[in-house]
């Protein structure tokens, strides 16, 4: 069966992936959401001061760049760059975060939680909340505030408060069970921002479409600019929110190739790599049914890579569909193949990527030399590097003082 | 019919209530954790339930997720928990459930879940992260094994969907006492007593409150509205507290606290 657009269904089941998989606790609440989603998407003025934030706060749409250094270093299709880096805050976590935060002050809630990986999901929420005046905590694991100083920092300028997640493998992971458990406990009063595109349905819906602007202006873009569509998009994908906007609009279009870029980390290994949708199985993590990183017995397994926002053993629930409808391809990307990217970017033009985004770059520039110079190639730069500035120099040795 | 649903139908007949406590298995070891519910079940443990440490588990407060990490930091899988279950459920006197995440039994095969658990001798599973919308198939494998499927209503659950839940519940009903993880708690909820009389008249299955029940008052408090009582995170708490003491001691003093807690909900003049 090809891939349908027209997903997920009433139980937010994409093919055989999704649902909803939580304590009882939260079903009401996510009832709840779903239907006030579900009116939110046919209320022509909600879409419309959606919209306006969207232009005039982050700054939209983001230009769709020929990066004509990097084609010819590649020497074959032409490469584009989507530019979520320039958005507000520096990614595309924001477009996420700021509808979320509309739906949060149209249920009449007055608090926000939220978890964080990299770090700039917990930005864009906290920004999102200073934005609408609502009370903001963001759970983060104790090894990514280590990776991610500076944004921990920038969540507390913004108002919100940061509170370490010290469990397990103290990453992102760890970090949405601790939000969960918090949301079990303050559902009345409080709206959950969900991330990425997994989780408990309706929140892989809801963010998938709220990302979704990003494929939408990517193919208005595109018509416009070079007069068809693109051949290839490249997008990395952790818990996968950025590919989820990206690709969902392409969808239908079935003649553009759609590859996604997990973390390849350090080998194929467990334990060496954050990239269930290659090495992983189906299983059931955070409330959804989706490819997963597990040992036999359904125990979640330690998960590595360069970039803390790919270091994440699930994976959303509609790349699981893209995948076994093979509408989409996904591939992997080692750190160090992630590295060179990185420098490649940086270098070629003048543009520091995110470590999630250098993966797509990396695999991108790669299949570019390989494909002819007719062919047209986006990037989804799903956000800027400016946070991993301190990470990359710890890895090459560099002894970078923040107070000099 | 399970071992659960003869154990409610003799107290039933006895007049009396079900204390159910919890351990999680593995911690501090298996050895221990048989040992533990032997000495439950000799202390007035109606029916044990047995945690399955899980990685992810969204709905269990620190105590309980604390007991979690350290059993599976031993290494602790699956197969070592239905090996020792078998080889001591003979000596239990008290059937035995499993509170188990549906991440595990998907993972395992749900009918081979059923099969392994049921032959290790287990009476039935909770399966805390599996909601009713989902549980069609596994309820009617449940069926058919005589292995009980326990279903959670919570404070938040509107009442067509409790009913639902109490309808496709099996051994009985786990009433959970507050909105939340687990955890133990100060105070008990007021309405949910009338909660609990709505569902005693929707349902004939037996109908146990858990979720924050740490002290004789609890117990004393809630006796009256309930078929049995579920205490987790007080037991669990007690245990790791006393990892560094010889498990003799610890045994005694869990068994101490069980018993305090059986004889208030079930006194002795009565």
């Amino acid at each position: 069966m090809p891939a349908s657009s027209h997903v997920p269904d009433a139980a937010g089941r994409y093919g055989p992936f999704g649902g909803r998989y939580v304590p009882e606790t939260l079903t009401r609440a996510l009832d709840e959401l779903a239907a006030e989603y579900e009116k939110a998407s046919g209320d022509a003025d909600f879409q419309a001061e959606f919209a306006s934030l969207l232009e005039h706060y982050v700054g939209r749409p983001s230009p769709l760049y020929f990066a004509e250094r990097l084609t010819k270093h590649c020497g074959g299709a032409q490469i584009y760059l989507k530019r979520e880096d320039l958005n507000h805050t520096g990614a595309h976590k924001i477009n996420n975060t700021i509808g979320q935060a509309l739906l949060t002050r149209r249920m009449g809630k007055q608090r926000v939680i939220a978890e964080t990986g990299a770090g700039q999901h917990g930005v864009a929420t906290a920004t999102a909340c200073a934005r609408f005046g609502l009370q903001c905590v963001v759970y983060m694991g104790e090894e990514d505030i280590r990776r991610q100083k500076l944004n921990v920092f920038r969540m507390q300028l913004l108002g919100a408060e940061v509170r370490p997640v010290t469990t397990g493998s103290r990453t992102l992971r760890d970090a949405i069970n601790e939000a969960m458990r918090d949301w079990m406990a303050s559902v009345e009063t409080t709206h959950y921002i969900l991330g990425s595109v997994v989780g408990p349905h309706p929140f892989p819906r809801i963010v998938r479409d709220f990302q979704s602007v990003i494929g939408r202006e990517t193919i208005e873009q595109s018509r416009k600019q070079l007069g068809r569509l693109p051949n290839v998009v490249v997008a990395c994908v952790g818990g996968g929110s950025n590919a989820a906007g990206m690709f969902y609009p392409f969808v239908d279009h079935t003649e553009v190739q759609l590859i996604g870029v997990e973390a390849g980390g350090l080998s194929p290994k467990p334990g060496q790599h954050a990239s269930p949708l290659s090495y992983g199985q189906p299983g059931v993590l955070h409330g959804s049914f989706s490819y997963v990183m597990q040992d036999e017995d359904g125990q979640t397994c330690d998960v590595h890579s360069v970039s803390a926002g790919l270091d994440y053993p699930g994976v959303g629930p509609e790349h699981a569909y893209w995948k076994e409808t093979g509408r989409v391809q996904y591939v992997t990307c080692s750190d160090a193949d992630a590295m060179e990217g990185f420098d490649l970017l940086s270098r070629t033009e003048g543009i520091l990527p995110a470590l999630e985004s250098a993966h797509a770059v990396a695999h991108a520039a790669d299949l570019a030399s390989q494909r002819s110079p007719d062919q047209v190639l986006v990037i989804c730069l799903s956000g800027r590097g400016d946070k991993d500035v301190y990470e990359v120099a710890r890895l090459r040795g560099h002894q970078v003082d923040e107070a000099s | 019919m399970s071992a659960i649903d003869d154990t409610f139908a003799r107290l039933r007949a006895d007049a009396r209530k079900a204390l159910i406590p919890f351990i999680t298995a593995g911690d501090p070891d298996l050895e221990f954790t048989t040992d533990c519910l032997k000495c439950l079940a000799q202390h007035g443990g109606a029916i044990c339930e047995v945690g399955i440490p899980y990685s992810d588990p969204i709905a269990d407060g620190p105590v309980i997720q604390s007991s979690y990490s350290r059993a599976l930091q031993r290494g602790i899988t699956l197969a070592d928990i239905f090996q020792h279950i078998h080889s001591a459920v003979p000596d239990i006197a008290a059937p035995l459930v499993s509170m188990v995440s549906y991440a595990i039994v998907y993972r395992h095969g749900p009918q081979r879940y059923i099969d392994d658990a049921k032959a290790a001798g287990f009476a039935g599973a909770i399966i805390p992260d599996l909601p009713v919308d989902e549980t069609a198939k596994l309820a009617e494998a449940c069926r058919a094994a005589d292995f009980s499927l326990i279903q959670l209503i919570t404070p938040t659950t509107p009442r067509p969907r409790a009913q639902r839940i109490a309808d496709t519940s099996t051994g009985f009903v786990y009433y959970v006492s507050v909105t939340g993880i687990t955890g133990e708690r100060r105070e008990i909820p007021p309405e949910l007593i009338d909660n609990v009389a709505w569902l005693r008249e929707r349902t004939d299955l037996p109908i146990c409150i858990g979720f924050g029940i740490s002290s004789v008052q609890h117990v004393r408090q809630l006796a009256p509205v309930a078929d049995g009582l579920i205490v987790g995170s007080a037991i669990v708490r007690r245990i790791a507290q006393a990892s560094a003491s010889p498990h003799q001691e610890v045994l005694a003093e869990v068994g101490q606290f069980v018993e305090q807690l059986a004889t208030a909900l079930n006194p002795p003049n009565k």
